[in-house]
């Protein structure tokens, strides 16, 4: 007990800072970023799940990458869009590892949306992630297939016209409709409710994994308000009116 | 005014997001008006926390823990 905690009322801690896994909260991630906030409840639904010693990740290219500094399970990087490739190799071989794969919207849907949806289609027993924040933020802050209708990035300054540029993907919408993934979920981090779910459906999707009734997948909406050009504080509301009007949160498939 | 618990906060870690203080129920966080030692504003406490969690739940900086007292309280010790 520290000198801080003598001066309180009898008290028990209900929440600490840090995942079970985690080993440090330190990151070079920007003000209001929501992919640590993903880091954390991936890496609480692998402790709640008694996966420590099972889950190997598979990271491609983006912000989000910095989890492998962050926390103490194993995870190999891999190419640009190719996670999902090598984490059904690394699940062939071992076929008793929980085997997920980490990757932001860039990564699936702009670089590597044949990989992804032909691991749905082989129905590979493992869990996909994807953080969907519509940007390609650790490159600066370009448009992604995933970008929204209307939205401003580096690459797109006047915002994404459907004209010039095409709709965005719904990369999930697209898996669940592959007879080989077993549950597509989309869920977000912009306040505390949407943060429980979003926990809920990333341990049902190893659950499921692990079942080995097939492939799983959980789209995560984050904010960035970086790429957004917004202050941080508007970043929920943000994601609320725009991102989750043309991904809707929920099951889509499963569970 | 009831409190019911209490958060610790890592200032030097905070980057000033303002996250929090809209996730906050009670309504009891409020931005500092001085920085930290990277020059961000950092959330300060009021009494009046619930421990509910929602502080820790949005911050991408992992700044908060959240302790919640066994008898609520009636005077402003809930201030960190």
């Amino acid at each position: 007990m520290n000198d801080s905690q003598s001066l309180l009322p009898p008290n028990r801690k209900v929440a600490t800072a840090l995942a079970p896994l985690q080993l440090s909260g330190e990151h070079h991630l920007c003000p209001g970023c929501g992919h640590p906030v993903a880091w954390r409840l991936l890496l609480e639904a692998i402790s709640e799940l008694h996966l420590e010693n099972k889950a190997i990740g598979v990271v491609g290219h983006g912000c989000y990458t910095n989890i492998v500094q962050l926390a103490d399970i194993d995870f190999l990087q891999c190419l640009h869009g190719r996670a999902p490739a090598v984490a059904t190799g690394v699940k062939r071989v071992h076929p008793d590892a929980a085997v997920f794969t980490l990757q932001g919207d860039g990564d699936v849907a702009s670089e590597g949306l044949a990989e992804i949806l032909h691991t749905a289609a082989r129905g590979e027993r493992i869990t996909a992630i994807m953080l969907n924040n519509g940007v390609f933020g650790d490159t600066g802050g370009q448009m992604t297939a995933a970008s929204v209708v209307g939205q401003r990035t580096k690459t797109s300054l006047d915002g994404r016209e459907p004209e010039a540029h095409g709709y965005p993907v719904p990369v999930a919408d697209l898996i669940a409709s592959l007879p080989g993934a077993a549950y597509v979920a989309r869920g977000a981090v912009h306040n505390a409710g949407s943060i429980a779910k979003t926990k809920r459906y990333v341990k049902k999707a190893f659950e499921i994994a692990a079942q080995g009734d097939g492939f799983t997948f959980v789209e995560v909406l984050t904010m960035c308000p970086t790429g957004w050009f917004l202050p941080t504080a508007d970043g929920p509301d943000y994601l609320e009116g725009t991102f989750e009007k043309t991904f809707p949160l929920g099951v889509l498939k499963g569970g | 005014m009831v409190t019911r618990g209490t958060v610790t906060i890592n200032v030097e870690q905070c980057k000033g997001c303002d996250l929090c203080i809209a996730a906050c129920r009670p309504g009891v966080l409020a931005m500092s008006t001085d920085v930290n030692g990277n020059g961000y504003r950092f959330p300060l406490l009021s009494p009046g926390c619930t421990a509910c969690r929602a502080c820790r739940d949005v911050c991408p900086d992992y700044c908060f823990e959240v302790f919640k007292f066994d008898t609520p309280v009636e005077d402003d010790a809930g201030a960190a």
